[in-house]
């Protein structure tokens, strides 16, 4: 742990290979799915770390005979015992996941990758979300808040019933696509312009979909200010296997975000892929 | 335990991974000493080597599909003096033997590659990705099998270490190619690599998906063609085959050695899974104890 109480190592060891949970609750939060699974035996993620994800049963057999593989998916926090995933119903995977039920088998793999930093040169930690990838951000709020640091967050839906998940932090900012929640209505990437141009001295912690981490990623560099950006890629594997989940760096080349990721300095991306 | 004579290596039993489908420096890095302590394979073959380093395809290098997937990854690989240097350390600390897949596009170049694994001890035995186009003809060298034939018998002489062919499937007599492996002196062969697939965009029709534009479909999708094209290989060589494709589990591991494979790879099961080869392996020794057929062809080889 660094010396305020937060962040620390950046990644726990996973037990190696997948191991089976039972799910203990489903719960609808607006738009999205919740779900928690008993993990009596796995050891306590960093905030931004994933598991891949398979539903025990029914995993293949959908649409085109999917899905085959597991689904990443950032650990939303872990309360009593239990990994909690925020989902969202957008493809064959994800729609299996969303209808698991208590007492369901879920395959996991996990907890892989890179999670955030703490904060550092004394800067607040200031949290952006984007739709389900306020996940990581629940858990590095309670991270933080715990070690009784600040921990505002600013986040973006689509519409009002998406913004329901703001429920999942506490206190947010609220921006809506369409205004029909929240306190704006447009980009959240506008509340935290003004955020960091009424004061800069932070570091900035984003999830969401590309074009907004890209937003992010180049107001945060005009304003000279450190981000970190948990980004997402098709993956099959999670552990560095498949070299599927790349991206390309700004000094040339690529990195893994399974192993490399998927928090990633916003100064190593030229760009945020897929923006 | 089912141990297994392999071109002279005792390994612990059959199951092996595919080139390119574990990193174990990679996955020592997410599942820490466990993995050393619970290695999932008796043998760890690399990824492929080339002998400058090599960035990859752009992304998406994915596509999932029905019962598999396919792959554009490109042969990312931090070239020979890189994987030397850097991975061979500590894929040497490994608890088994260690084979190293190479590939060139030319005979000089892979005989470059060749006599540079041979001068290293903590390599085992080496594996030739033939996979590769020709430069001239554009064919995949390991599709040709004189051309193929004539690759080996330049690079035979320059190591004693065990020479492994992996085969291309995407040939049109693929036991032919195996034959002039074998005549060239390759000391075993390994097949199915993946089949060539296309993934269309599903938001921009009649452009590719992948970054790569075309890839290799691996998965139980081509389970059936690896056991037809092992059996049709096994009855025209006489040298030991690594079988792969599609290995989900220790019938599916058996069927390929009842088709005539000596060592049985997974690959995509283990991106499911990282510890798949374990429990393939426990379930083929299951089967072993109950039946003796399979335990008696082994033993012959």
């Amino acid at each position: 742990m660094s010396a305020n109480g937060a962040g620390g190592e950046r990644r726990t060891l996973a037990p190696f290979g997948r191991r089976r949970l039972r799910v203990a609750e489903r719960h609808e939060v607006g738009a999205y799915v919740v779900v928690e699974a008993a993990d009596p035996d796995g050891p306590a993620p960093r905030p931004g770390q994933f598991y891949m994800l398979a539903a025990a049963e029914r995993w293949g057999g959908g649409e085109d005979e999917r899905p085959f593989l597991p689904r990443a998916f950032s650990v939303l926090r872990v309360a009593d015992g239990r990994l909690q995933f925020m989902l969202e119903d957008v493809g064959p995977g994800t729609a299996r996941l969303s209808e698991l039920q208590a007492g369901d088998g879920l395959w996991v793999t996990g907890p892989l990758g890179l999670g955030f930093a703490a904060p550092a040169d004394d800067r607040r930690a200031l949290l952006c979300g984007g739709g389900v990838g306020t996940a990581p951000l629940a858990i590095w709020q309670d991270e933080l808040l715990a070690a009784g640091l600040p921990a505002p967050a600013l986040l973006g839906f689509r519409d009002a019933a998406h913004a329901e998940g703001a429920a999942l932090l506490a206190n947010p900012r609220v921006a809506t696509d369409d205004g029909s929640a929240g306190e704006h209505h447009g980009l959240v990437t506008d509340l935290l312009a003004a955020e960091l141009d009424a004061d800069p001295h932070a570091t900035v912690y984003a999830c969401g979909p590309p074009p907004m981490l890209e937003a992010v990623r180049a107001l945060c560099a005009a304003r000279g200010v450190p981000a970190q950006l948990a980004l997402e890629a098709g993956m099959a594997c999670g552990f560095g296997a498949c070299f599927g989940c790349v991206v390309p760096t700004r000094d040339g080349g690529y990195v893994r975000l399974c192993v490399d990721g998927p928090v990633l300095d916003a100064a190593a991306l030229a760009e945020v892929p897929g923006h | 335990m089912n141990a297994v004579s392999f071109c002279g290596l005792d390994l612990a039993h059959p199951i092996v991974n595919g080139s390119g489908t574990f990193d174990a420096i990679a996955a020592r890095r997410a599942f820490g000493d466990a993995l050393l302590e619970r290695f999932p394979f008796s043998a760890f073959v690399s990824k492929t080597i080339t002998l400058k380093p090599r960035d990859g395809n752009a992304p998406p290098r994915l596509y999932e599909t029905p019962a598999g997937m396919i792959n554009s990854i490109g042969l990312p690989n931090k070239g020979l003096d890189g994987y030397l240097a850097h991975d061979l350390p500590e894929l040497a600390r490994l608890p088994v033997p260690l084979i190293t897949n190479v590939m060139g596009a030319t005979a000089a170049e892979i005989a470059a590659l060749v006599e540079a694994v041979d001068a290293r001890p903590e390599i085992d035995a080496v594996e030739l990705n033939v996979s590769c186009p020709n430069v001239k003809t554009g064919l995949d060298i390991g599709a040709d099998p004189a051309e193929l034939g004539s690759v080996v018998a330049r690079v035979r002489p320059l190591t004693a270490k065990p020479l492994i062919v992996k085969l291309t499937p995407n040939a049109s007599d693929v036991p032919a190619a195996a034959q002039a492996a074998e005549a060239a002196g390759a000391d075993a062969v390994s097949l199915i690599n993946t089949l060539r697939a296309y993934a269309p965009h599903p938001r921009s029709p009649g452009t590719p998906w992948l970054g790569g534009g075309t890839g290799g479909l691996s998965g139980p999708a081509i389970r059936a063609v690896a056991l037809a094209q092992v059996r049709a290989v096994a009855q025209r060589v006489s040298i030991p085959i690594v079988g792969m494709g599609g290995v989900q589990t220790g019938r599916h591991a058996a069927q390929l050695l009842d088709a005539g494979a000596t060592l049985v790879a997974v690959g995509t099961e283990s991106f499911r899974d990282p510890a798949a080869g374990t429990r393939i392996q426990h379930e083929l020794h299951h089967l072993f104890a109950k039946s003796g057929n399979i335990v008696n062809r082994c033993a012959d080889v």
